[in-house]
């Protein structure tokens, strides 16, 4: 569901850009509500979260779509953890709806979707495992990149168990805005794949906004 | 125990028509098990509304484990059926669905925990009921994990054998009910050594409002080697990229002098590194 943010930029605790390639990881309190920006439009933003407190405890897509009985995310959409506890809430979003079930690009599952000789092709868990060897203080590890978010990327499930990945609905200037309801830690990919139209073709940055209340 | 009847379409999968080994496991129950590459798993209904979740890892590194989204993605499908794979997130194949009865079996869902179960079903402890007490898959999975030292981190999406859940085109869920009639069954061939961790607890979409209990019949064979027309490499060409995965792991492992035989050579790799 589109539903416009009231908040200003200017306001904003912090605002980041994330070239595609890159990741960004940080920790969201309470209460605090992240933006994620599509600057130029059909970006996919491959994103984790984790309990701050406990990061055995993480974002789950089982629980998460099971809980509200869709398998899509937009608004009203509650972030559940592995505990089946509610992590965060999307309060805005100008896409319409976000993908929880074609996981990260890896440099292994390009092998497969794509071609054997696309293996040296950056991909989102290359980031994320980057991100978690120049992090040592968060205390991740592999074990701990598990099933995340797409925000702006859609993959259409059909009525007889197809699945697909589409042209991007999202567009420039589009963003889905999440409120914090314990406090996180945020991991993001801005995705660097080639091969398919989830970037359409043609990864651009990302903004991260973050205000704190 | 009775061995289930091979139909025609598995006879081609199977060196025997008999088991090498059978078990049935009761319903609201976990196993787990090692299975050789080359070995088939069937799986049997034996009643109906059997829902079977399942975890694979590879046992020579546990940070290799099953991947549902690349499973789901490398195949452009929602449900699981014959000719499909079941990935790690390493790109490399488990196992593959040779052959399946039913046509959908689901892997989106995850499980219930002993809250949850509390909840849909009511409470009863192990002191109350002994072992008919209300078990959740999430702590199945925790107990059977553990024993080969993962846990909760090392829990990612399930497959949900004998159960189907679709979209609609807004992505509204719906479970099938009584989609698994008795005798469903699924042949899977492993296509690599594999830690198989299994649950019989409810699907957690389940409507039944008593703890719903139904065993799954589950039968190790021989399985032949993959020939040129299977079923499965050659559904999707990605699946044939799948398999050429498996080789490069697998190679060298059956170079006379080389290496000692597959299963002495992984035996000294596990107590080499503890």
């Amino acid at each position: 569901m589109i539903t416009l943010s009231q908040r200003l930029s200017e306001n904003a605790k912090s605002s980041r850009i994330v070239a595609a390639g890159d990741y960004l990881i940080d920790v969201i309190k309470q209460g605090e509500v992240i933006r994620i920006l599509d600057l130029e439009g059909n970006q996919a933003a491959d994103t984790l979260f984790y309990s701050a407190d406990d990061p055995s405890e993480r974002y789950s897509a089982m629980d998460t779509i099971r809980q509200q009985g869709n398998v899509y995310l937009s608004t009203g959409t509650i972030l559940r953890s592995n505990e089946d506890r509610p992590m965060l809430e999307i309060v805005a979003d100008t896409c319409g709806r976000h993908d929880t079930l074609g996981g990260a690009c890896a440099t292994e599952s390009n092998t497969v979707r794509y071609d054997l000789n696309k293996r040296c092709m950056h991909a989102c868990r290359d980031s994320w495992m980057l991100a978690v060897a120049e992090n040592e203080h968060f205390g991740l590890t592999k074990r701990d990149i598990t099933h995340n978010i797409n925000f702006f990327m859609n993959v259409p499930v059909t009525e007889s168990g197809g699945l697909t990945f589409e042209d991007g609905i999202s567009g420039a200037g589009k963003y889905v805005e999440l409120e914090a309801l314990m406090d996180v830690i945020v991991l993001i990919s801005n995705c660097p794949q080639l091969n398919n139209p989830c970037n359409g073709y043609n990864p651009t940055p990302i903004e991260i906004i973050i205000w704190d209340c | 125990m009775t061995v289930e009847t091979t139909p025609p379409a598995q006879q081609q999968y199977l060196q025997t028509a008999e088991p090498l080994y059978d078990y049935l496991i009761p319903g609201g129950s976990h196993w787990s098990f090692r299975l050789r590459r080359g070995l088939a798993l069937r799986l049997t209904d034996s009643e109906g509304g059997a829902n079977l979740g399942a975890l694979f890892y590879n046992p020579l590194d546990l940070l290799e484990r099953y991947n549902a989204p690349d499973t789901l993605k490398c195949q452009h499908t929602f449900k699981l059926t014959t000719g499909h794979c079941l990935y790690s997130d390493m790109g490399r194949i488990f196992c593959s669905i040779v052959s399946d009865s039913l046509g959908w079996h689901e892997t989106v869902c995850g499980n219930l925990n002993q809250t949850q179960v509390k909840q849909k079903f009511g409470e009863k402890t192990y002191q109350q009921a002994r072992n008919e007490w209300h078990l959740g898959g999430y702590e199945s999975f925790l107990v059977e994990v553990a024993k080969y030292g993962l846990g909760k981190k090392d829990l990612a999406a399930n497959v949900n054998f004998f159960s189907k859940v679709t979209a609609d085109s807004r992505g509204q869920m719906h479970y099938a009910d009584g989609h698994s009639t008795p005798g469903s069954q699924l042949l899977l061939r492993f296509e690599m050594d594999t830690l198989v961790i299994l649950q019989t607890c409810p699907h957690p979409l389940n409507p039944a409002s008593t703890y719903p209990r139904r065993p799954v019949h589950c039968e190790i064979f021989a399985a032949n080697p993959v020939a040129d027309d299977d079923v499965c490499m050659n559904s999707r060409t990605e699946n044939r990229r799948g398999f050429e995965n498996n080789r490069l792991y697998h190679l060298g492992m059956d170079l006379v002098g080389v290496n000692p035989p597959q299963s002495a050579s992984k035996e000294k790799a596990r107590v080499e590194k503890p």
